[in-house]
């Protein structure tokens, strides 16, 4: 399948533009993606926890309403993430944006197809729910229309971009989320807990 | 339903920890605080859909140095298990608060299965777990447990006991299981 955006390049595109926003990606490829833009204490790669990663983005974006906060995730880890569409719609974080990442399959496991590429329509399951800003990219000549809604329109925002399934060269991101947390508390200027 | 007032000693406890975020999926036992949660304009609300959402959406507010509390029933428990790992692995400090069914009483045959299972699925992913028997008790055992939450990065569970809360009774539609 080769009818989609690069998505190595709508990554690194974001990440180029991103600012003070703070990305976290979804556990395979996406994580992979973002590791590959480049590593830095304002990213945080899920290796696991799969379908948490919008809910994970809904925390940090209510703990910062100050940041812009990114999700990059795949259509497989969306999919089982759905419920958070309702939840995230509900509470209307106006600094939250998702970005799907949809190559139609479950890439980590043999490229099985996922419910999208039966036509199931994320950007809009999340427009039905209420989010004020989606849009189904699948042009290489809308990526900057896609960037300006994931890190400036009022949120929450989700794009589904419509991505190519292609072998891609393996960039692991950092592993140890302890590590991995404490540099994003740091980055943000999060003092260490102490028992109240 | 009376609570014995545990709410108001898990309320106090709650805000002396430094908790303003308080996550859900509601269920009977836990409307009195949740009600008392709810008129506390320092404590954000976050309805969830799926308790699942729970561990992640907290390990993300922590991240950003922000303090929640997940409260759900304990067949809640069920539907977040492999999201436990992500607090387990991270050090995410995860405070659960669980009111029990299927143990004390129960009329639903349908709540005893994971009711039951609770304490054993919970101890198996590493989770800390506290029991909440005698509302006089709320406080301190809240206090021990968030604590032991944010001051040790640990996931901890109270459980509510179903013998604090009354069985549910079978009433009219709305007000009855599950």
């Amino acid at each position: 399948m080769s009818s989609g955006l690069d998505r190595r390049a709508l990554v690194a595109a974001l990440v180029a533009r991103r600012g003070s926003a703070l990305l976290l990606a979804g556990l395979g490829s996406p994580a992979w993606d973002l590791a590959a833009a480049g590593d830095h204490p304002q990213h945080f790669h899920l290796w696991g926890g799969m379908g948490g990663a919008f809910a994970m983005g809904l925390g940090l974006a209510i703990a910062r309403p100050e940041r812009r906060v990114v999700v990059l995730t795949g259509d497989g880890e969306a999919l089982m993430g759905l419920a958070s569409l309702a939840t995230i719609a509900a509470q209307r974080p106006p600094n939250l944006a998702l970005l799907v990442l949809d190559n139609r399959v479950y890439g980590e496991t043999g490229g099985q197809p996922t419910a999208t590429a039966s036509g199931v329509d994320l950007a809009g399951i999340a427009a039905a729910a209420g989010f004020p800003a989606t849009l189904r990219l699948e042009s290489p000549d809308r990526a900057e229309t896609a960037l300006d809604l994931l890190l400036a329109a009022p949120g929450p925002v989700l794009v589904q971009a419509r991505v190519d399934h292609r072998p891609l060269p393996l960039v692991l991101p950092l592993k140890d989320a302890v590590a991995a947390k404490h540099r994003l508390r740091a980055a943000l200027g999060v003092e260490q807990e102490r028992c109240p | 339903m009376s609570d014995g007032d545990w709410s108001e000693g898990a309320h106090r406890a709650i805000l002396r920890a430094g908790i303003r975020l308080l996550a859900h999926v509601p269920d009977a036992g836990l409307a009195p605080l949740l009600a008392r949660c709810g008129r506390d304009p320092s404590i954000r609300i976050v309805g969830l859909a799926d308790e699942r959402e729970g561990p992640a959406l907290l390990a993300g507010a922590w991240l950003g140095g922000l303090r929640g509390l997940l409260a759900c029933q304990s067949s809640g428990i069920g539907n977040l298990v492999n999201m436990l790992g992500v607090s387990a692995v991270g050090r995410f400090p995860l405070a659960m608060l669980v009111t029990m069914r299927g143990e004390w009483g129960e009329q639903n045959p349908w709540q005893v299965p994971m009711g039951q299972a609770v304490p054993a699925v919970l101890g198996a992913m590493g989770v800390r777990l506290f029991s909440l028997e005698r509302a006089e008790d709320a406080e301190a055992v809240r206090d021990g447990a968030l604590g032991l939450a944010f001051g040790s990065e640990q996931m901890v569970a109270v459980l509510i006991r179903q013998r604090l809360l009354g069985a549910k009774r079978l009433t009219s539609s709305g007000g009855g299981p599950p």
